[in-house]
């Protein structure tokens, strides 16, 4: 007995001359002039003074100040995922206070410039000289601070970027939430989670695929907001590089090396982002898409077959 | 095992139960049938306190449903308490509603370790015997978007039997399901009903309800029309709209 298609003959494989793109061609050549003259005249551009960067890239000032543009990214992101899911799950409580306070709170810090919140912190001294922790409404306190030892530029810069970026988690928390399909949570209560659990392990991680994407831009614009706190004085980044410029007022050199290390910076968060959200993405596609890494890997494999063996 | 007396439920100002009076005996399999909106699935969810009834009585195994009788007055039960009432009761629904995130294992695994305490090997190890007893040994690795429609109800019902519920409660479990996947199902269901579950299957399966269920209860527009053994509700029927409803669906 013979299996169906055993036998036969696999027919001939398609091989057809593609249709011809002429336009594509004459386009991509004079896109492809203009971005290389561009790039050569400022390559070539003797103010740009390339000796200076290069000679300042790895100084210990500028290292020190991309250090901390990296701390302060990531800690008040941290803070601003946390602050956000707390916020966000405000905002579903059944509790009519806590749903009012969580919009408050988003209202009064997206209401806001960051820049402005930041010089509020700073300046938190002149609105309170003494920061007490007891009974409420001018009783006793049983803990006093300074205001100026406790807050200080770092902390009111830590402070202001992490308290803005929860509220604009708190909204992207919350769309995330919601785009879950509600028989997910009926079908987690049904089996006796309690409100927290099913959130905790059912909502949040499908909520995940939603929330992550614009994460990643709020980190990559985390990381240039980072730039506003030199304002008050933090030797972040910008702040280092302009410590530079101040004294000998080499200006644009400067301003290139900082733009340089923030396009690197961000280039790795775009990496970051690519595979956190492939792994969030489990479970929707039948197959992922593979990494550009099993991309090259597998046409290296098709292309170099013999080599497989050896 | 289920008690209902004179279970009122509205939302808003639609009264969608009007007075549901049942009992269910351990052990018992019971098939609701009626016509769309007719509050099935209403009743359903109101027997594991998915939705508040607002008059009436509803025991589960002896005990009120979300409530706690304290003299003349009815205590709230705590979120906790609801909780813990509605582990001990399985519930299968038509649009499967697996958690997509997680494989069949895990799916099944999940509440036994989040809400019982379960350690990860012995959660592990059932969900093999319950994934064998669905007929899907095989499948634990897969994620649900890879399984059919068959396959994910079938590991939905072993997800609620992970949890060794007293109880069963199924909302159309086959109204989602290819016509040559509705089989797969009912055979499980079968073999569950064999082994002495108690059941409550909403379903518009007449055959399965001839075959399987102990009794029948036909609702209409919120009230039990007709109830008793199948081969007297769906043979002989009494009641007009009983009559009307199965000529449509046979
Ligand atoms: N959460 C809700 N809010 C308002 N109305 C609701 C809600 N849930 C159900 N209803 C209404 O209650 C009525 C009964 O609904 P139910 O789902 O119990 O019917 P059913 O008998 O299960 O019908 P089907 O066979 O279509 O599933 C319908 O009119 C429906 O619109
Ligand atoms: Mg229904």
């Amino acid at each position: 007995m013979t299996q169906p298609g055993e036998g036969r003959e696999l027919p001939e494989q398609i091989r057809a001359v593609p249709v011809r793109h002429p336009g594509r061609w004459v386009a991509a050549v004079v896109v492809g002039v203009v971005f290389a003259s561009i790039g050569y005249s400022f390559a070539r551009n003797p103010n740009i003074q390339w000796n200076i960067v290069w000679e300042r890239f790895f100084s210990q000032r500028i290292i020190d100040g991309v250090v901390l543009t990296i701390e302060l990214t990531v800690v008040s992101m941290l803070v601003g995922v946390i602050l956000g899911v707390i916020l966000a799950s405000m905002r579903q409580s059944p509790n009519p206070v806590l749903r009012a306070s969580s919009w408050f709170y988003i209202w009064l810090f997206r209401g806001t410039p960051v820049y402005v919140q930041i010089l509020f912190w700073f300046s938190i001294a002149a609105l309170y000289s003494q920061i007490n922790i007891g009974v409420p409404f001018g009783g006793a306190a049983i803990f006093s601070f300074d205001s100026n030892t406790l807050i200080t530029a770092i902390v009111a810069g830590f402070l202001a970027l992490s308290l803005n970026e929860g509220a604009y988690m708190a909204e992207i928390v919350r769309s995330g939430i919601i785009s879950v399909d509600h028989g997910q949570t009926e079908a987690a209560n049904a089996l006796g989670m309690t409100r927290l659990q099913t959130t905790r392990y059912v909502v949040l991680p499908q909520a995940m695929r939603v929330i992550v994407p614009p994460t990643g831009n709020e980190t990559i614009n985390m990381l240039k907001t980072t730039s506003l706190v030199s304002a008050i004085s933090i030797t972040e980044l910008l702040y280092a590089s302009q410590k530079f410029s101040s004294v000998d007022f080499r200006v644009i050199p400067m301003l290139v090396l900082a733009s340089i290390w923030y396009l690197i910076l961000t280039s790795v968060l775009y990496v970051c982002q690519y595979y956190i959200e492939r792994r969030y993405g489990r479970g929707t596609a039948r197959e992922l898409p593979p990494t550009p890494r099993q991309r090259v890997i597998a046409f290296w494999r098709n292309r170099f077959p013999a080599a497989e063996g050896s | 095992m289920v008690k209902a007396e004179a279970v009122h439920k509205s939302f808003g100002a639609l009264d969608v139960l009007k007075g549901i009076d049942l009992e269910v005996a351990r052990g018992e399999v019971m098939c609701i049938l009626g016509p769309s909106g007719s509050g099935k699935s209403t009743f359903l969810r109101c027997v594991n306190h998915l939705e508040q009834i607002n008059a009436g009585r509803l025991w589960v195994d002896g005990e009120m449903v979300g409530y706690r009788q304290d003299g003349d007055r009815l205590l709230t039960l705590s979120e906790k308490e609801i909780a813990e009432g509605r582990s001990a009761i399985g519930m299968v629904f038509q649009r499967f509603n697996l958690f997509p995130h997680m494989t069949a294992a895990q799916n099944i695994m999940l509440a036994p370790m989040k809400v019982r305490g379960v350690g990860r090997k012995e959660a592990k190890q059932r969900a093999g015997e319950l994934l064998e007893q669905v007929g899907l040994a095989d499948r634990g690795d897969t994620y649900p978007a890879q399984l059919s429609g068959g396959q994910q109800q079938r590991v939905a019902i072993a997800r609620a039997l992970a949890m060794d519920p007293k109880l069963m409660l199924f909302d159309e479990p086959t109204s989602a399901l290819d016509p040559e996947l509705v089989g797969e199902v009912l055979e499980v269901m079968r073999a569950l009903a064999k082994g002495g579950m108690t059941m409550v299957v909403v379903t518009h399966e007449i055959g399965f309800a001839k075959s399987a269920a102990d009794s029948v209860v036909f609702m209409d527009q919120g009230v039990i029309v007709e109830s008793g053994p199948p081969e007297e509700v769906l043979g002989n029927p009494q009641h007009a709209r009983t009559k009307a409803f199965l000529a449509e669906v046979l």
